[in-house]
Protein backbone atom coordinates (compact mmCIF):
# COMPACT_ATOMS: atom_id res chain seq x y z
CA UNK A 1 0.00 0.00 0.00
CA UNK A 2 2.93 2.11 0.82
CA UNK A 3 4.77 1.74 -2.04
CA UNK A 4 1.69 2.29 -4.46
CA UNK A 5 0.96 5.77 -2.60
CA UNK A 6 4.84 7.09 -3.14
CA UNK A 7 4.48 6.14 -6.94
CA UNK A 8 1.29 7.38 -7.09
CA UNK A 9 2.09 10.53 -5.93
CA UNK A 10 5.84 10.23 -7.83
CA UNK A 11 3.62 9.65 -11.20
CA UNK A 12 1.14 12.85 -9.96
CA UNK A 13 3.94 15.48 -9.52
CA UNK A 14 5.60 14.44 -12.96
CA UNK A 15 2.65 15.21 -14.78
CA UNK A 16 1.87 18.29 -12.69
CA UNK A 17 5.14 19.51 -13.53
CA UNK A 18 3.87 21.69 -16.52
CA UNK A 19 1.47 23.84 -14.95
CA UNK A 20 1.76 23.92 -11.56
CA UNK A 21 2.06 27.77 -10.59
CA UNK A 22 1.34 27.24 -6.28
CA UNK A 23 2.60 24.46 -4.67
CA UNK A 24 1.28 24.95 -1.25
CA UNK A 25 -1.63 22.83 0.49
CA UNK A 26 -5.03 23.68 -0.51
CA UNK A 27 -5.60 24.44 3.04
CA UNK A 28 -2.74 26.79 3.37
CA UNK A 29 -3.40 28.45 0.57
CA UNK A 30 -7.13 29.97 0.81
CA UNK A 31 -6.50 29.92 4.45
CA UNK A 32 -9.88 30.35 5.42
CA UNK A 33 -12.25 29.30 8.26
CA UNK A 34 -13.22 25.68 8.42
CA UNK A 35 -16.13 24.93 6.87
CA UNK A 36 -16.57 21.64 8.33
CA UNK A 37 -14.42 20.05 11.25
CA UNK A 38 -14.67 16.58 12.59
CA UNK A 39 -13.23 16.54 16.17
CA UNK A 40 -12.91 12.37 17.41
CA UNK A 41 -16.06 11.50 15.41
CA UNK A 42 -17.24 7.99 16.40
CA UNK A 43 -20.53 6.47 14.87
CA UNK A 44 -21.26 3.08 16.11
CA UNK A 45 -24.64 1.87 14.14
CA UNK A 46 -27.57 -0.01 16.41
CA UNK A 47 -25.94 -4.04 16.34
CA UNK A 48 -22.05 -2.54 16.66
CA UNK A 49 -21.04 -2.34 13.25
CA UNK A 50 -18.79 1.12 13.80
CA UNK A 51 -19.78 3.66 10.94
CA UNK A 52 -16.79 5.97 11.76
CA UNK A 53 -13.67 5.70 14.51
CA UNK A 54 -12.20 8.74 15.62
CA UNK A 55 -11.97 10.74 12.88
CA UNK A 56 -10.75 14.01 12.72
CA UNK A 57 -9.99 16.71 9.58
CA UNK A 58 -11.34 20.03 8.90
CA UNK A 59 -12.25 21.01 4.91
CA UNK A 60 -11.79 24.82 4.73
CA UNK A 61 -13.59 27.45 2.13
CA UNK A 62 -13.09 26.83 -1.50
CA UNK A 63 -11.35 23.28 -1.15
CA UNK A 64 -11.90 20.24 -3.23
CA UNK A 65 -11.73 17.03 -1.39
CA UNK A 66 -12.15 13.02 -1.88
CA UNK A 67 -13.11 11.01 0.62
CA UNK A 68 -11.69 7.54 -0.61
CA UNK A 69 -12.17 3.72 0.67
CA UNK A 70 -13.80 0.53 0.08
CA UNK A 71 -17.52 0.26 0.59
CA UNK A 72 -18.12 0.21 4.39
CA UNK A 73 -15.21 1.99 4.93
CA UNK A 74 -17.56 5.03 6.14
CA UNK A 75 -17.69 7.69 3.05
CA UNK A 76 -21.22 7.15 3.53
CA UNK A 77 -21.32 7.68 7.41
CA UNK A 78 -19.28 11.11 6.86
CA UNK A 79 -22.00 12.16 4.55
CA UNK A 80 -24.92 11.01 6.10
CA UNK A 81 -23.21 12.60 9.63
CA UNK A 82 -22.87 16.18 7.43
CA UNK A 83 -26.57 16.25 6.34
CA UNK A 84 -27.79 15.47 10.26
CA UNK A 85 -28.98 12.39 8.57
CA UNK A 86 -27.37 10.76 11.24
CA UNK A 87 -26.02 11.45 14.78
CA UNK A 88 -22.69 11.08 15.89
CA UNK A 89 -22.11 8.56 18.71
CA UNK A 90 -18.85 10.98 20.44
CA UNK A 91 -17.12 13.95 19.23
CA UNK A 92 -18.06 17.07 17.38
CA UNK A 93 -19.00 18.15 14.06
CA UNK A 94 -19.13 21.66 13.51
CA UNK A 95 -20.36 23.15 10.13
CA UNK A 96 -19.56 27.08 9.28
CA UNK A 97 -18.79 26.92 12.93
CA UNK A 98 -22.59 25.60 13.87
CA UNK A 99 -21.82 22.35 16.39
CA UNK A 100 -24.29 19.78 14.19
CA UNK A 101 -25.78 18.43 17.71
CA UNK A 102 -26.64 21.73 18.60
CA UNK A 103 -29.21 22.00 15.82
CA UNK A 104 -32.86 21.14 16.86
CA UNK A 105 -34.59 18.30 14.93
CA UNK A 106 -37.10 21.34 13.91
CA UNK A 107 -34.28 23.18 12.10
CA UNK A 108 -32.72 20.50 10.41
CA UNK A 109 -34.81 21.28 6.89
CA UNK A 110 -33.65 25.08 7.82
CA UNK A 111 -30.06 23.95 7.92
CA UNK A 112 -29.81 21.05 4.58
CA UNK A 113 -30.99 24.18 2.90
CA UNK A 114 -27.15 25.34 3.10
CA UNK A 115 -26.13 21.99 1.94
CA UNK A 116 -26.09 21.12 -2.09
CA UNK A 117 -26.17 17.15 -1.93
CA UNK A 118 -25.89 14.81 -4.84
CA UNK A 119 -26.45 11.12 -4.81
CA UNK A 120 -25.17 7.87 -6.78
CA UNK A 121 -28.69 7.04 -7.31
CA UNK A 122 -29.72 10.84 -8.44
CA UNK A 123 -32.53 10.83 -5.71
CA UNK A 124 -35.26 12.64 -8.46
CA UNK A 125 -38.44 13.30 -7.81
CA UNK A 126 -39.54 10.96 -10.56
CA UNK A 127 -43.02 12.67 -10.86
CA UNK A 128 -41.28 16.29 -11.76
CA UNK A 129 -39.73 17.37 -15.04
CA UNK A 130 -36.23 18.69 -14.56
CA UNK A 131 -37.81 22.07 -14.86
CA UNK A 132 -39.90 21.34 -11.59
CA UNK A 133 -37.28 19.27 -9.85
CA UNK A 134 -34.84 21.92 -9.89
CA UNK A 135 -37.49 24.77 -8.58
CA UNK A 136 -38.89 22.39 -5.79
CA UNK A 137 -35.39 23.01 -3.85
CA UNK A 138 -36.31 26.64 -4.43
CA UNK A 139 -39.81 26.26 -3.04
CA UNK A 140 -38.81 24.48 -0.26
CA UNK A 141 -37.03 28.00 0.99
CA UNK A 142 -39.94 29.27 -0.03
CA UNK A 143 -38.53 31.82 -3.12
CA UNK A 144 -40.91 33.44 -5.36
CA UNK A 145 -42.42 32.35 -8.90
CA UNK A 146 -40.05 35.05 -10.30
CA UNK A 147 -36.91 33.85 -8.09
CA UNK A 148 -37.84 30.46 -9.70
CA UNK A 149 -38.11 31.81 -12.89
CA UNK A 150 -34.85 33.67 -13.36
CA UNK A 151 -32.95 31.18 -11.52
CA UNK A 152 -33.76 27.88 -12.91
CA UNK A 153 -33.59 28.50 -16.60
CA UNK A 154 -29.77 29.74 -15.50
CA UNK A 155 -28.75 27.05 -13.58
CA UNK A 156 -29.72 24.36 -16.19
CA UNK A 157 -28.11 25.99 -19.01
CA UNK A 158 -24.95 25.95 -16.84
CA UNK A 159 -25.55 22.49 -16.41
CA UNK A 160 -25.95 21.58 -19.92
CA UNK A 161 -29.96 21.19 -19.62
CA UNK A 162 -31.17 23.81 -21.49
CA UNK A 163 -32.67 21.35 -24.14
CA UNK A 164 -34.49 18.99 -21.59
CA UNK A 165 -36.55 21.45 -19.48
CA UNK A 166 -39.50 19.40 -19.69
CA UNK A 167 -38.36 15.96 -19.62
CA UNK A 168 -39.05 13.71 -16.95
CA UNK A 169 -36.24 11.74 -15.34
CA UNK A 170 -36.90 8.64 -16.73
CA UNK A 171 -36.14 9.74 -20.12
CA UNK A 172 -32.92 11.21 -19.71
CA UNK A 173 -29.71 9.14 -19.08
CA UNK A 174 -27.60 8.77 -16.50
CA UNK A 175 -25.19 11.79 -17.02
CA UNK A 176 -28.31 13.85 -17.39
CA UNK A 177 -29.88 13.01 -14.37
CA UNK A 178 -26.80 13.42 -12.45
CA UNK A 179 -27.16 17.03 -14.11
CA UNK A 180 -30.03 17.59 -13.09
CA UNK A 181 -28.99 16.51 -9.62
CA UNK A 182 -26.22 18.72 -9.30
CA UNK A 183 -28.20 21.62 -10.89
CA UNK A 184 -30.50 20.84 -7.80
CA UNK A 185 -28.04 21.19 -5.12
CA UNK A 186 -26.12 23.91 -6.43
CA UNK A 187 -29.51 26.33 -7.57
CA UNK A 188 -29.14 28.26 -4.12
CA UNK A 189 -26.15 28.40 -4.21
CA UNK A 190 -24.82 26.87 -1.19
CA UNK A 191 -21.37 27.16 0.38
CA UNK A 192 -20.49 23.18 0.79
CA UNK A 193 -21.48 20.81 -1.55
CA UNK A 194 -21.56 17.00 -0.98
CA UNK A 195 -21.45 14.50 -3.63
CA UNK A 196 -21.60 10.60 -2.74
CA UNK A 197 -20.47 8.35 -5.38
CA UNK A 198 -21.42 11.03 -7.88
CA UNK A 199 -19.83 8.93 -10.95
CA UNK A 200 -20.62 5.04 -9.40
CA UNK A 201 -23.19 4.74 -11.97
CA UNK A 202 -21.98 6.57 -15.01
CA UNK A 203 -19.20 5.37 -17.79
CA UNK A 204 -15.90 7.20 -17.68
CA UNK A 205 -16.85 9.44 -20.14
CA UNK A 206 -19.52 10.93 -18.40
CA UNK A 207 -18.23 10.81 -15.08
CA UNK A 208 -15.75 13.16 -16.57
CA UNK A 209 -18.04 15.63 -17.60
CA UNK A 210 -19.84 15.27 -14.03
CA UNK A 211 -16.32 15.92 -12.02
CA UNK A 212 -15.81 18.99 -14.59
CA UNK A 213 -19.33 20.11 -13.48
CA UNK A 214 -18.27 19.79 -9.79
CA UNK A 215 -15.01 21.33 -10.47
CA UNK A 216 -16.70 24.28 -12.14
CA UNK A 217 -18.78 24.51 -8.98
CA UNK A 218 -15.98 24.38 -6.76
CA UNK A 219 -13.85 27.41 -8.83
CA UNK A 220 -17.18 29.52 -8.44
CA UNK A 221 -16.73 29.29 -4.43
CA UNK A 222 -18.15 26.50 -2.94
CA UNK A 223 -16.54 23.79 -0.76
CA UNK A 224 -17.00 20.36 -2.57
CA UNK A 225 -16.67 17.18 -0.43
CA UNK A 226 -17.00 14.11 -3.12
CA UNK A 227 -16.76 10.94 -2.15
CA UNK A 228 -15.74 7.92 -4.36
CA UNK A 229 -14.06 4.73 -5.11
CA UNK A 230 -13.10 5.46 -8.59
CA UNK A 231 -9.03 5.73 -8.18
CA UNK A 232 -8.29 6.23 -11.51
CA UNK A 233 -10.55 9.60 -11.33
CA UNK A 234 -9.09 10.81 -8.09
CA UNK A 235 -5.87 10.16 -9.27
CA UNK A 236 -6.43 12.82 -12.35
CA UNK A 237 -7.98 15.21 -10.27
CA UNK A 238 -5.10 15.55 -7.71
CA UNK A 239 -6.74 16.83 -4.85
CA UNK A 240 -6.68 17.22 -0.92
CA UNK A 241 -7.37 13.04 -0.42
CA UNK A 242 -8.90 11.71 2.74
CA UNK A 243 -8.98 7.48 2.51
CA UNK A 244 -10.94 5.71 4.95
CA UNK A 245 -10.64 2.51 5.83
CA UNK A 246 -13.09 0.50 8.31
CA UNK A 247 -14.28 3.82 9.90
CA UNK A 248 -10.37 5.43 10.52
CA UNK A 249 -8.83 7.74 8.93
CA UNK A 250 -5.44 6.48 7.53
CA UNK A 251 -4.54 8.92 5.04
CA UNK A 252 -4.84 12.73 4.56
CA UNK A 253 -2.79 14.42 1.72
CA UNK A 254 -3.30 17.94 1.90
CA UNK A 255 -1.74 17.69 -1.54
CA UNK A 256 -1.04 20.68 -3.26
CA UNK A 257 0.21 19.55 -6.45
CA UNK A 258 -2.52 20.49 -8.78
CA UNK A 259 -3.05 24.42 -9.90
CA UNK A 260 -5.61 25.64 -7.97
CA UNK A 261 -6.58 28.10 -10.86
CA UNK A 262 -6.12 25.58 -13.42
CA UNK A 263 -9.36 26.49 -15.75
CA UNK A 264 -12.32 23.68 -16.45
CA UNK A 265 -11.16 23.81 -19.51
CA UNK A 266 -7.27 22.99 -18.46
CA UNK A 267 -9.01 20.58 -16.10
CA UNK A 268 -11.20 18.61 -18.85
CA UNK A 269 -8.17 18.03 -20.93
CA UNK A 270 -6.39 17.05 -18.17
CA UNK A 271 -8.67 14.59 -17.14
CA UNK A 272 -9.22 13.08 -20.39
CA UNK A 273 -5.79 12.98 -21.69
CA UNK A 274 -2.41 12.14 -20.38
CA UNK A 275 -1.11 14.96 -18.71
CA UNK A 276 0.04 17.26 -22.05
CA UNK A 277 -0.90 20.48 -22.32
CA UNK A 278 -3.96 21.60 -23.50
CA UNK A 279 -4.55 23.78 -26.98
CA UNK A 280 -3.29 27.23 -26.15
CA UNK A 281 -2.00 27.10 -22.81
CA UNK B 1 -48.82 31.82 -2.67
CA UNK B 2 -47.99 28.95 -0.08
CA UNK B 3 -52.02 27.20 -0.41
CA UNK B 4 -52.05 27.86 -4.50
CA UNK B 5 -48.24 25.64 -4.48
CA UNK B 6 -49.86 23.30 -1.95
CA UNK B 7 -52.83 22.57 -4.21
CA UNK B 8 -50.73 22.19 -6.96
CA UNK B 9 -48.56 20.01 -5.55
CA UNK B 10 -51.97 18.40 -4.80
CA UNK B 11 -52.99 17.63 -7.93
CA UNK B 12 -50.34 17.06 -9.54
CA UNK B 13 -49.56 14.02 -7.30
CA UNK B 14 -53.01 12.71 -7.67
CA UNK B 15 -52.50 12.91 -11.88
CA UNK B 16 -49.39 11.35 -11.52
CA UNK B 17 -50.53 9.01 -9.64
CA UNK B 18 -53.51 7.63 -10.52
CA UNK B 19 -54.11 4.08 -9.83
CA UNK B 20 -53.06 4.92 -6.05
CA UNK B 21 -55.29 7.59 -6.24
CA UNK B 22 -58.29 5.66 -7.60
CA UNK B 23 -57.89 3.13 -5.36
CA UNK B 24 -57.79 5.11 -2.46
CA UNK B 25 -61.20 6.75 -4.07
CA UNK B 26 -62.95 3.57 -4.48
CA UNK B 27 -62.32 2.39 -0.95
CA UNK B 28 -63.58 5.59 0.64
CA UNK B 29 -66.22 5.08 -1.43
CA UNK B 30 -67.39 1.27 -1.02
CA UNK B 31 -66.83 1.96 2.99
CA UNK B 32 -69.14 5.18 2.82
CA UNK B 33 -72.34 3.04 0.87
CA UNK B 34 -71.68 -0.01 3.15
CA UNK B 35 -71.87 2.54 6.19
CA UNK B 36 -74.66 4.57 4.83
CA UNK B 37 -76.57 1.03 4.15
CA UNK B 38 -75.78 -0.28 7.54
CA UNK B 39 -76.71 2.80 9.68
CA UNK B 40 -80.00 3.33 8.84
CA UNK B 41 -80.70 -0.64 9.27
CA UNK B 42 -78.60 -0.84 12.29
CA UNK B 43 -81.36 2.32 13.41
CA UNK B 44 -84.17 0.41 12.01
CA UNK B 45 -83.77 -2.53 13.71
CA UNK B 46 -83.33 -0.92 17.60
CA UNK B 47 -85.99 1.05 16.59
CA UNK B 48 -88.20 -1.82 16.10
CA UNK B 49 -86.89 -3.68 18.79
CA UNK B 50 -87.31 -0.63 21.18
CA UNK B 51 -91.09 -0.66 19.93
CA UNK B 52 -91.38 -4.64 20.54
CA UNK B 53 -90.47 -3.63 24.46
CA UNK B 54 -92.33 -0.79 24.53
CA UNK B 55 -95.41 -2.75 24.43
CA UNK B 56 -94.08 -4.93 27.18
CA UNK B 57 -97.06 -4.05 29.91
CA UNK B 58 -98.64 -5.25 32.95
CA UNK B 59 -102.17 -5.49 32.93
CA UNK B 60 -104.27 -5.69 35.92
CA UNK B 61 -107.51 -6.88 35.44
CA UNK B 62 -110.32 -5.37 37.87
CA UNK B 63 -113.17 -7.86 39.27
CA UNK B 64 -116.78 -6.82 37.69
CA UNK B 65 -117.64 -5.53 41.20
CA UNK B 66 -115.09 -2.98 41.43
CA UNK B 67 -116.67 0.73 41.98
CA UNK B 68 -115.00 3.92 40.65
CA UNK B 69 -113.98 4.25 44.27
CA UNK B 70 -111.97 0.88 43.41
CA UNK B 71 -110.71 2.26 40.46
CA UNK B 72 -109.21 5.53 42.06
CA UNK B 73 -107.63 3.59 45.01
CA UNK B 74 -106.09 1.27 43.01
CA UNK B 75 -104.60 3.35 40.55
CA UNK B 76 -102.90 5.51 43.25
CA UNK B 77 -101.35 1.99 44.48
CA UNK B 78 -99.97 1.46 41.14
CA UNK B 79 -98.71 4.64 41.21
CA UNK B 80 -97.02 4.15 44.17
CA UNK B 81 -94.94 0.70 43.50
CA UNK B 82 -91.77 1.29 41.88
CA UNK B 83 -90.69 1.35 38.36
CA UNK B 84 -94.21 2.35 37.69
CA UNK B 85 -94.20 5.09 35.08
CA UNK B 86 -97.82 5.54 33.86
CA UNK B 87 -100.76 4.23 34.33
CA UNK B 88 -103.80 3.87 31.80
CA UNK B 89 -107.02 2.84 32.88
CA UNK B 90 -109.30 1.43 29.90
CA UNK B 91 -113.11 0.98 31.48
CA UNK B 92 -115.23 -1.75 30.58
CA UNK B 93 -117.17 0.49 28.20
CA UNK B 94 -114.22 1.45 26.38
CA UNK B 95 -112.99 -1.68 26.44
CA UNK B 96 -115.89 -3.16 25.02
CA UNK B 97 -116.03 -0.33 21.97
CA UNK B 98 -112.65 -1.12 20.84
CA UNK B 99 -112.85 -4.85 20.87
CA UNK B 100 -116.27 -4.94 19.26
CA UNK B 101 -115.10 -2.48 16.60
CA UNK B 102 -111.74 -4.82 15.82
CA UNK B 103 -114.83 -8.06 15.59
CA UNK B 104 -118.00 -6.53 15.28
CA UNK B 105 -119.63 -10.00 14.25
CA UNK B 106 -117.94 -11.71 17.67
CA UNK B 107 -119.23 -9.05 20.18
CA UNK B 108 -122.37 -8.77 18.55
CA UNK B 109 -123.26 -12.41 19.54
CA UNK B 110 -122.72 -11.52 22.98
CA UNK B 111 -125.67 -10.04 24.68
CA UNK B 112 -123.53 -8.25 27.87
CA UNK B 113 -120.31 -7.14 28.12
CA UNK B 114 -117.46 -9.39 29.44
CA UNK B 115 -114.62 -7.46 29.38
CA UNK B 116 -113.49 -6.65 32.77
CA UNK B 117 -112.14 -2.88 33.95
CA UNK B 118 -107.97 -2.51 33.07
CA UNK B 119 -105.29 -1.05 34.03
CA UNK B 120 -102.23 -0.69 31.79
CA UNK B 121 -99.06 -0.39 33.61
CA UNK B 122 -96.34 1.08 31.93
CA UNK B 123 -92.81 0.40 33.56
CA UNK B 124 -90.14 2.88 33.53
CA UNK B 125 -87.97 0.70 31.79
CA UNK B 126 -89.14 -2.35 29.55
CA UNK B 127 -86.61 -4.69 32.41
CA UNK B 128 -88.35 -4.13 35.16
CA UNK B 129 -92.08 -5.74 33.87
CA UNK B 130 -91.04 -8.50 35.85
CA UNK B 131 -89.84 -6.61 39.01
CA UNK B 132 -93.12 -4.75 38.97
CA UNK B 133 -94.90 -7.97 38.30
CA UNK B 134 -94.07 -9.26 41.32
CA UNK B 135 -94.78 -7.07 43.19
CA UNK B 136 -98.08 -6.31 42.42
CA UNK B 137 -98.69 -10.05 43.41
CA UNK B 138 -97.26 -10.72 47.28
CA UNK B 139 -97.44 -14.17 47.94
CA UNK B 140 -100.94 -15.29 49.55
CA UNK B 141 -101.43 -17.00 52.59
CA UNK B 142 -103.05 -19.68 50.78
CA UNK B 143 -99.72 -20.72 49.31
CA UNK B 144 -100.93 -18.86 45.60
CA UNK B 145 -100.42 -15.78 44.41
CA UNK B 146 -102.26 -12.86 45.84
CA UNK B 147 -103.13 -9.34 44.73
CA UNK B 148 -102.02 -6.00 46.64
CA UNK B 149 -105.87 -4.84 46.06
CA UNK B 150 -109.13 -6.70 47.30
CA UNK B 151 -110.75 -5.56 43.72
CA UNK B 152 -108.16 -6.96 41.69
CA UNK B 153 -108.90 -10.12 40.06
CA UNK B 154 -105.38 -11.25 38.49
CA UNK B 155 -102.67 -9.40 36.49
CA UNK B 156 -101.65 -10.66 33.70
CA UNK B 157 -98.78 -13.38 33.61
CA UNK B 158 -97.08 -13.46 30.69
CA UNK B 159 -94.17 -14.00 32.60
CA UNK B 160 -91.91 -16.44 29.67
CA UNK B 161 -93.20 -13.86 26.65
CA UNK B 162 -92.09 -11.42 28.40
CA UNK B 163 -88.62 -12.65 28.94
CA UNK B 164 -88.12 -13.94 25.86
CA UNK B 165 -88.96 -10.76 24.02
CA UNK B 166 -86.71 -9.25 26.81
CA UNK B 167 -83.55 -11.29 25.84
CA UNK B 168 -84.66 -11.21 22.15
CA UNK B 169 -84.17 -7.51 21.78
CA UNK B 170 -81.13 -7.05 24.30
CA UNK B 171 -79.43 -9.28 21.78
CA UNK B 172 -80.65 -7.54 18.98
CA UNK B 173 -79.57 -4.11 20.32
CA UNK B 174 -76.27 -5.42 21.18
CA UNK B 175 -75.13 -7.20 18.15
CA UNK B 176 -76.24 -3.92 16.31
CA UNK B 177 -73.82 -2.07 18.52
CA UNK B 178 -71.36 -4.19 18.06
CA UNK B 179 -71.34 -4.81 14.34
CA UNK B 180 -71.63 -0.70 14.02
CA UNK B 181 -68.41 -0.39 15.85
CA UNK B 182 -66.75 -3.29 13.70
CA UNK B 183 -67.58 -1.93 10.62
CA UNK B 184 -66.58 1.76 11.61
CA UNK B 185 -63.36 0.36 12.67
CA UNK B 186 -63.04 -1.98 9.36
CA UNK B 187 -63.20 1.12 7.50
CA UNK B 188 -61.22 3.64 9.46
CA UNK B 189 -58.35 0.53 8.86
CA UNK B 190 -59.26 0.10 5.32
CA UNK B 191 -58.85 3.67 4.22
CA UNK B 192 -56.06 3.76 6.56
CA UNK B 193 -54.20 0.78 4.94
CA UNK B 194 -54.85 1.47 1.22
CA UNK B 195 -53.29 4.92 1.86
CA UNK B 196 -50.38 3.77 3.52
CA UNK B 197 -50.12 1.56 0.69
CA UNK B 198 -50.17 4.69 -1.51
CA UNK B 199 -47.98 6.70 0.44
CA UNK B 200 -45.60 3.77 0.85
CA UNK B 201 -45.21 3.99 -3.28
CA UNK B 202 -44.13 7.24 -2.78
CA UNK B 203 -41.35 7.22 0.38
CA UNK B 204 -38.30 7.63 -1.40
CA UNK B 205 -40.15 11.06 -3.05
CA UNK B 206 -40.51 12.08 0.60
CA UNK B 207 -37.05 10.86 1.39
CA UNK B 208 -35.73 13.25 -1.36
CA UNK B 209 -37.97 16.45 -0.65
CA UNK B 210 -36.42 16.03 3.01
CA UNK B 211 -33.04 16.20 1.57
CA UNK B 212 -33.68 19.25 0.16
CA UNK B 213 -34.49 20.83 3.00
CA UNK B 214 -38.38 20.62 2.99
CA UNK B 215 -39.93 20.86 6.39
CA UNK B 216 -42.46 18.29 7.91
CA UNK B 217 -45.72 20.26 7.15
CA UNK B 218 -43.94 21.46 3.64
CA UNK B 219 -44.27 18.32 2.80
CA UNK B 220 -47.13 16.93 4.55
CA UNK B 221 -50.00 19.53 3.40
CA UNK B 222 -50.44 18.49 -0.12
CA UNK B 223 -50.69 15.23 1.22
CA UNK B 224 -53.44 16.25 3.90
CA UNK B 225 -55.24 18.11 0.75
CA UNK B 226 -55.34 15.20 -1.52
CA UNK B 227 -56.25 12.97 1.69
CA UNK B 228 -59.54 15.59 1.85
CA UNK B 229 -60.19 15.76 -2.09
CA UNK B 230 -60.20 12.30 -2.29
CA UNK B 231 -62.25 11.24 0.72
CA UNK B 232 -64.52 14.62 -0.77
CA UNK B 233 -65.08 12.94 -3.93
CA UNK B 234 -65.34 9.22 -2.38
CA UNK B 235 -67.95 10.07 0.15
CA UNK B 236 -69.75 12.53 -2.64
CA UNK B 237 -69.34 9.18 -4.86
CA UNK B 238 -70.99 6.97 -2.02
CA UNK B 239 -73.66 9.72 -1.63
CA UNK B 240 -74.92 9.72 -5.27
CA UNK B 241 -75.36 5.90 -5.41
CA UNK B 242 -76.66 6.00 -1.80
CA UNK B 243 -79.12 9.05 -3.37
CA UNK B 244 -80.16 7.43 -6.36
CA UNK B 245 -81.06 3.80 -4.73
CA UNK B 246 -83.11 5.79 -1.90
CA UNK B 247 -84.93 7.69 -4.56
CA UNK B 248 -85.51 4.57 -7.15
CA UNK B 249 -85.86 1.62 -4.59
CA UNK B 250 -86.77 2.15 -0.96
CA UNK B 251 -89.02 5.42 -1.20
CA UNK B 252 -91.63 3.32 -3.37
CA UNK B 253 -91.54 0.60 -0.91
CA UNK B 254 -91.53 2.81 2.13
CA UNK B 255 -95.42 3.15 1.96
CA UNK B 256 -96.12 -0.80 2.48
CA UNK B 257 -92.92 -1.51 4.76
CA UNK B 258 -92.98 0.12 8.10
CA UNK B 259 -89.41 -0.71 8.83
CA UNK B 260 -88.16 1.57 5.59
CA UNK B 261 -90.11 4.55 7.42
CA UNK B 262 -89.33 3.80 10.36
CA UNK B 263 -89.36 7.28 12.26
CA UNK B 264 -86.20 6.50 14.68
CA UNK B 265 -83.95 6.58 11.54
CA UNK B 266 -81.36 9.06 10.75
CA UNK B 267 -82.67 11.66 8.62
CA UNK B 268 -81.27 11.03 5.08
CA UNK B 269 -79.58 14.62 4.96
CA UNK B 270 -77.90 14.07 8.04
CA UNK B 271 -76.67 10.92 7.33
CA UNK B 272 -74.73 12.24 4.03
CA UNK B 273 -73.40 14.42 6.24
CA UNK B 274 -72.00 11.95 8.48
CA UNK B 275 -70.89 10.28 5.58
CA UNK B 276 -68.85 12.80 3.84
CA UNK B 277 -67.37 14.19 7.14
CA UNK B 278 -66.20 10.74 7.92
CA UNK B 279 -64.68 10.40 4.51
CA UNK B 280 -62.61 13.84 4.64
CA UNK B 281 -61.65 13.22 8.20
CA UNK B 282 -60.21 10.01 7.78
CA UNK B 283 -58.66 10.06 4.59
CA UNK B 284 -57.00 13.46 5.79
CA UNK B 285 -56.01 12.32 8.77
CA UNK B 286 -54.68 8.99 7.78
CA UNK B 287 -52.65 10.58 5.00
CA UNK B 288 -51.33 13.36 7.80
CA UNK B 289 -50.01 10.73 10.15
CA UNK B 290 -49.50 7.80 8.09
CA UNK B 291 -46.92 10.48 5.94
CA UNK B 292 -44.79 10.94 9.73
CA UNK B 293 -43.29 7.56 9.81
CA UNK B 294 -41.47 8.30 6.36
CA UNK B 295 -40.70 11.77 7.45
CA UNK B 296 -38.22 10.70 10.04
CA UNK B 297 -34.96 10.99 7.41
Amino acid sequence: MAISDSKDRSRRSAAVAPVTRSSKPAGAASGGRPVVEFRGVSKHYDGGDVGLDQATFSVVRGEFVFLVGSTGSGKSTVMRLLIKELDATEGTIRVAGHDLEEIARKRVPYYRRNIGVVFQDFKLLPNRTVYDNVAYALQVTGSSRKEIRNKVPDILRMTGLSTKLHNYPDQLSGGEQQRVSIARAFVNHPPLLLADEPTGNLDPETSIDIMRLLYRINRAGTTVLVATHDQTMVDKMRRRVIELSRGRIVRDEATGLYARDETTREFAHRMRGDGTRPPGV
Amino acid sequence: MKLGFFLREATRAMRRNAAPTFAALATVTVTMIMLGVFIPIVQATKGAANTVRGRVLVDVYMKSSATSSDETRVRKELLSVPHVKSVEFVSKAAAYAQQSKQDPAAYALLASNPLPDTFHVVPDNPSNVLAIRSSLTPPATGGGAGTIDQAIQTVSNHKDDTKKILEVTNLVTITAAVLTVLLTLASVLLIANTIRLSLFARRREVEVMKLVGATDWFIRWPFVIEGIVVGAAGAIAAIVVLGVTKVALLDPLANDWTLIAAPRTIPFAALLAVLLAAGVIVSSLGSGLSLRRFLRV
